[in-house]
Order: structure tokens, then C-alpha cells, then sequence
């Protein structure tokens, strides 16, 4: 009875392991259409990388509405709604859910880039994001 | 002594009558009383059933509220960027025209899958601002001209009306506001559907006093 304790050691266990094992699922899918290996640092400077947003006027990157720091709540840039922090270490909701993961790259890939990202961009924006 | 019984059973039977009429009285009093403009901000009580004209002109329709979203879809997917507005804030046309344009969405790309988009539009169509029963739903609808179908809350004359007494610096250049979309900054009560003057609060600017 005394071991107890460890149950919800083993729980936290199991959902770092759900985590990871989803964005490694979702790697390897990439990897199967093409990418290489995924790269954090090379997601990191694309995360930074400053694109033309037509219909805002403005230089955007993906830090214009969820902060260059992932640990940090970002805001809307246009609605200055706060958005929960990217990183999986301070919000264990981040990259837990596939068909989340796509939702939002289609969404924000569109706006931010003015195209759809490659399927290696994708792979290294979820390396760098699991980093942290 | 039999006899006695019954008749003080009678007696009895008819305090309680006198007690349970003297209840109902008084209840009634209490709802009379509680029929005020801000009754609905002790809970944002407005249902979606009874539709009707009795309702939409008595009890009910004398809130400053509007029916909660009660769409779990709905609210995980759009309150992802913003504040769920209640559908009941629109016309059916309104949420029909927004919910085909999601690739560009008042300059932000928020497309959904079909399933998702399509299970999203019945919802706010079926509890439209044209298919609710309270008044304050009617009063922004009938501020809506017939051949208009506007894309934002803020475009409505009854919206205008009740936001025009606010300064820029309040709103738009407050630094804690910036714009109109972002409800529940000032009125706490929103999510609930809770939009009466006595409950907003104005970041740096606290209490809205007329």
C-alpha cells in the first residue's frame, strides 16, 4: 500500500509517452511524403522568419500571435485574444491531438506564409515545438 | 368524541388552505417584483424551449440577456480565436454568409472541415436571432434592415445604440479592450449570456456609470 504513490507517477509517465508518440507518429507520416529528418533549430528560425500578410498590411510570423518564447501565452493579433502557451513543458494539451495539429498548421500556414507549409516545414515546427 | 375528531380536522384542513393560498400570494408578489430589466443577471435564465408569443412579450423577454451557447462543437472550435458569440445576435442570413466565407474570415483564414463547418451552421441557424423567442434577440434584430445582412455584431443599430456613449480611448485604444469583438473584457457576465449595464467593468476605467 505504501507504493501507492507512484500511480499518478506512472499516469504523468504514460501522458509524456502519449505526447511523444503522437508527434513521432506524425514525423514519420511527414517523413513517408518526402521530409527529412526533423529539425528544432531549423524550426525555430522559420517560427521567427518575417512574411508579408496581405490583407493585415503588416510583416507577420508565427510569434506575431504566439510569442517568439513558447513557454509564454501569445495574443491575437487581431483580436487580442490570449493564446495558451505552445509548449507541451507549461500546456500538456499542445501536440496531443493529430487531427488538431493539422487543423491549425492549414489554418495558420495559409495566413502567416500565404501557402501551405511543406510536409518538412511541418516536421520541423513540431520538433522545435516539442522542445520546449 | 368521534364527532369532535372530524371537526377538528375540518378546522385544520382549512388553516392549511389558508396557509398554502397566503404561499402563493406572496410568491407571486416575489415574481412581480423580480420582473426587472436586470433580472436574468442572477443566472442568464433563457431557455431555447417555448417558443411564442407569450414568451417572447412577457416573462422571458424582459431580460438583457441572450441564450447561452449550448454547442460544445461551437465553442471549442471558435472560441479557439474569439469570444463564442451567442447565435442569437444574428439573423439566420448573418451566420449563413459568415459560415461560407471561413477562408477568409474578417482577414484570418479559419477554414473547418465540412462535417464540422456544416454541423456548426445548423447550430447557429437553428438558434438565430430570428428563431429566438427573447427580446433582447429582437431588439438586435429589428434594428437589422430586411435587405442587410451584416457580418458583425458591432454593425447592428441596437449594437451602435447601446455602445455609443463609449470614447475610443475606452474601447478601441485601450490597450486591455482594442475592440468591440472581445466581449467579455468589459462585460463579465458574457459567457453566460449576461449583457446588462449594471455588470460592466471597463479595464481602467472600472464601473460604466450613465
Amino acid at each position: 500500500m505504501k507504493q501507492l504513490w507512484i500511480i499518478p507517477l506512472l499516469l504523468f509517465a504514460g501522458e509524456a509517452m502519449a505526447l511523444e508518440s503522437v508527434v513521432q507518429a506524425q514525423i514519420a507520416g511527414y517523413q513517408q511524403q518526402g521530409a527529412g529528418p526533423a529539425d528544432a533549430a531549423r524550426g525555430e528560425a522559420a517560427w521567427n522568419e518575417q512574411h508579408m500578410q496581405p490583407k493585415l498590411g503588416k510583416m507577420v510570423s508565427c510569434a506575431s500571435c504566439h510569442h517568439a518564447d513558447l513557454t509564454q501565452a501569445g495574443e491575437h493579433i487581431r483580436t487580442a485574444k490570449l493564446i495558451e502557451p505552445m509548449a507541451p513543458s507549461v500546456n500538456a494539451e499542445r501536440l496531443s491531438d493529430p487531427a488538431k495539429i493539422e487543423k491549425w498548421f492549414g489554418r495558420n500556414c495559409e495566413w502567416t506564409l500565404g501557402r501551405d507549409c511543406t510536409v518538412q516545414e511541418k516536421a520541423d515546427f513540431l520538433a522545435f515545438i516539442q522542445s520546449k | 368524541m368521534q364527532q369532535k375528531t372530524k371537526q377538528k380536522m375540518k378546522m385544520s384542513r382549512m388553516w392549511g388552505m389558508l396557509l398554502l393560498a397566503g404561499c402563493l400570494t406572496m410568491s407571486m408578489g416575489t415574481l412581480a417584483w423580480s420582473d426587472s430589466d436586470d433580472w436574468n443577471k442572477y443566472g442568464g435564465k433563457n431557455s431555447d424551449e417555448g417558443y411564442g408569443k407569450s414568451e417572447a412579450e412577457g416573462y422571458w423577454g424582459r431580460t438583457t440577456g441572450v441564450a447561452v451557447v449550448t454547442n460544445k462543437q461551437y465553442q471549442s472550435e471558435c472560441s479557439a480565436c474569439h469570444f463564442a458569440y451567442q447565435p442569437g445576435f444574428l439573423p439566420e442570413r448573418s451566420w449563413v454568409k459568415i459560415m461560407g466565407s471561413l477562408d477568409d474570415h474578417f482577414g484570418d483564414n479559419a477554414k473547418l472541415d465540412e462535417a464540422t463547418r456544416t454541423s456548426i451552421e445548423n447550430y447557429l441557424r437553428g438558434h438565430a436571432a430570428d428563431r429566438m423567442p427573447n427580446r433582447f434577440s429582437r431588439s438586435f434584430l429589428r434594428s437589422v434592415r430586411d435587405d442587410a445582412t451584416p457580418m458583425r455584431i458591432s454593425e447592428t443599430a441596437y449594437f451602435e445604440r447601446k455602445h455609443d456613449e463609449l470614447s475610443p480611448r475606452m474601447v478601441k485604444d485601450n490597450p486591455k479592450v482594442r475592440s468591440f469583438a472581445n466581449c467579455a473584457t468589459c462585460h463579465g457576465g458574457a459567457d453566460k449570456g449576461v449583457f446588462d449595464e449594471d455588470s460592466v467593468r471597463i479595464p481602467g476605467f472600472g464601473r460604466w456609470e450613465d
